[in-house]
């Protein structure tokens, strides 16, 4: 059961400058997350949902305590190592897309490939498997300023899958869409989940995200609350 | 102003400056290339034995500096490969006026300078009388009022200190770019001036063709007997080189100012780039681009508004470089009178090295001014450059 376990989180907390103090994010998190797991952050608007998700991605370190992601310890990497482990083991979705405007949706998906140095046939392949995946093979040429929200968000989401990442985190993925596209991109990923063993990990506040999640732990004021398995994996 | 206008705007000011530069300098060099060309041609030729007391730069040592050349000289002289030149400070009447003149002895049959000095002697008996044939440059003539078949009483001190005096009737009007041999000189024939000082076989200094200058340049600042003193065409150039430099640091300042303008547009749209794009910074490293790898970017983006700008330039600037290079850039009368050889135009040059130092130039100070913003990247945190947040 340990060597499924990808990502460790060991009395981690986050303390930000905030005026003459420090103000803390997250306070004595401890958690592990599976392979395959596909779980969601729960909380409240600025109980540190979007916090723990950037330490898990190496994009933060945090204050005390440690988080291992994929056997590296966060702390412990460099700029460089933690661009590397980004770039091979983890995928970000944003609630906003960030979408590169001025390339197409194959260019965008092919981004994170380009970073990896592999072959232009490889990578055709790979991206187009990749939109195949999200149902947008046929707007590969498209712009997108074209797309519409749903569409933008399942470019989000064939971009950070196209290298196959042991990890995928999706900071509020469904902020800024219908219900209909909501539901739509929520089973897109659920499938991926399951097909690939790709772990997912939310956080949100969207009870339609919510239902389809097997683990969810719930943060308040930076701690974890409690946990909840609304359904057996 | 949106990004693609503010690209080209800074395009468009970075290809003028390139542009600019580029004719600048070419303009220098052209002014450079054509000043040595003519001082060559009608002054200094390719070297110059001179008398140990000759200093061209003081007219006093003018009536002691004299002598026979030393015998190999001579040898040259005959041969065909040098030409004495025998100087004497002098006075004129022309029109009743008085004018302080340098008599300028030189061999009618030389061809070694430009000098039309074979038009000394072209006059007829008849016409000329007693009077000396001579020439003159049409400054002299401008400034005296001399024409051609004009006549007028010089009065010089011979080699014992004695005053004499003759007519000398103008024979020729020459014109030249080079107003060292123009201005307040007449030239006359050499054996003519020898005989009137009594100065026999004597000159001032000895001009040397191009043969006889390369084969002298290894002995450059030895001395003939005597103590007859050689200077080597750079030396001969000097004064040209200073004068070009002197210029050549005023048009560097213009050519810095407006390449300062067109690279502060850069950096000012490089500041707002690197400002407005913060989330795109922040997603690119959380795709797994190091922050070196950003900041890379984001100055060859900066740079390219140099690529751009040296295409453009190249689109506008070969057409207009071409036709200045082809008709010249005319220069104002009084230009001739800095003392330099100016023509009635500059043919600017444009070499190679001058289009390939400007183009480095451009280039490299747009990488530093696009690095400068963009290394900002360096120190950004990622989690705030995703929220699209200021630094």
């Amino acid at each position: 059961m340990k060597n499924n376990v990808i990502v460790t989180l060991e009395g981690v907390t986050k303390k930000f400058p905030s005026g003459k103090g420090l103000f803390t994010a997250l306070r004595d998190i401890n958690l592990t997350f599976g392979k395959g797991e596909f779980s969601g952050i729960v909380g409240p608007s600025g109980s540190g949902k979007t916090t723990l998700l950037n330490i898990i991605g190496s994009l933060d370190t945090p204050s005390e305590g440690t988080a291992t992601v994929l056997g590296k310890r966060i702390s412990d990497l460099s700029q460089k190592q933690a661009a590397l482990l980004r770039n091979k083991g983890i995928g970000f979705i944003f609630q906003t897309y960030n979408l590169l405007p001025v390339y197409s949706v194959y260019e965008n998906v092919e981004f994170a490939l380009l970073l990896q140095k592999i072959n232009t046939a490889e990578r055709k392949k790979q991206v187009m498997e990749s939109l195949e995946w999200v149902g947008l093979a046929d707007r590969a040429h498209a712009r997108p300023s074209t797309l519409s929200g749903g569409e933008c968000q399942r470019v989000a989401i064939a971009r950070a899958m196209v290298k196959k990442p042991a990890l995928v985190l999706a900071d509020e993925p469904s902020a800024n869409l219908d219900s209909d596209n909501s539901h739509h991109i929520v089973k897109t990923m659920k499938k991926l989940n399951r097909e690939l063993g790709t772990t997912f990990l939310f956080s949100t506040h969207d009870e339609k995200v919510m239902q389809y999640l097997e683990r969810i732990i719930y943060l308040k004021d930076g701690a974890v609350d409690r946990e909840e398995y609304p359904k057996d994996s | 102003m949106g990004n693609g206008k503010r690209t080209w705007l800074n395009v468009s000011v970075l290809s003028i400056a390139f542009v600019v530069i580029i004719f600048f300098n070419g303009m220098l060099d052209g002014w450079n290339k054509q000043a040595k060309t003519d001082t060559i041609a009608w002054e200094t030729a390719y070297g110059r034995w001179s008398h140990p007391l000759y200093d061209p730069y003081d007219p006093y040592t003018f009536s002691d500096s004299h002598g026979v050349p030393p015998g190999v000289l001579q040898e040259e002289i005959n041969a065909g490969h040098a030409v004495p030149v025998l100087l004497t400070q002098a006075s004129a009447y022309p029109g009743g006026r008085m004018i302080n003149i340098i008599l300028k002895g030189i061999d009618p049959g030389q061809t070694l300078l430009e000098i039309p000095s074979g038009v000394m002697d072209s006059l007829s008996p008849s016409i000329r009388g007693d009077a000396i044939g001579a020439v003159i440059g049409s400054r002299m003539s401008l400034s005296s009022g001399l024409q051609t078949g004009d006549r007028m009483i010089v009065r010089w001190r011979d080699v014992n200190g004695v005053f004499d005096a003759r007519d000398v009737i103008i024979a020729g009007i020459f014109s030249t770019n080079v107003p060292t041999v123009d201005v307040s000189q007449v030239w006359i024939p050499l054996e003519t001036l020898q005989e009137m000082t009594g100065m026999r076989g004597e000159s001032t200094y000895v001009l040397l063709d191009k043969e006889l200058a390369e084969k002298t340049e290894p002995a450059s600042g030895a001395a003939y007997a005597g103590g007859w003193h050689y200077t080597n065409l750079d030396a001969l150039m000097k004064d040209i080189e200073a004068v070009v430099e002197a210029k050549s640091g005023g048009m560097m300042v213009i050519s810095i100012l407006l390449l300062c303008i067109a690279l502060l547009a850069i950096f000012d749209t490089q500041v707002l780039s690197v400002f407005r794009r913060q989330k795109e910074i922040g997603t690119y490293i959380a795709l797994g681009m190091t922050r070196g790898r950003v900041v890379t970017v984001f100055t060859i983006e900066g740079t390219i508004h140099a690529l751009l700008a040296i295409l453009l330039g190249s689109l506008w600037g070969i057409p207009l470089l071409g036709w200045v290079q082809k008709t010249g850039i005319p220069m104002p009368e009084m230009t001739d009178q800095a003392g330099l050889a100016v023509g009635d135009k500059i043919i600017p040059a444009y070499s190679m090295a001058l289009i390939l130092t400007t183009v480095v130039l451009v280039f490299i100070t747009s990488l530093i001014v696009s690095y400068l913003p963009a290394r900002k990247i360096s120190k950004m945190q990622p989690t705030e450059a995703l929220k699209g947040k200021l630094v």
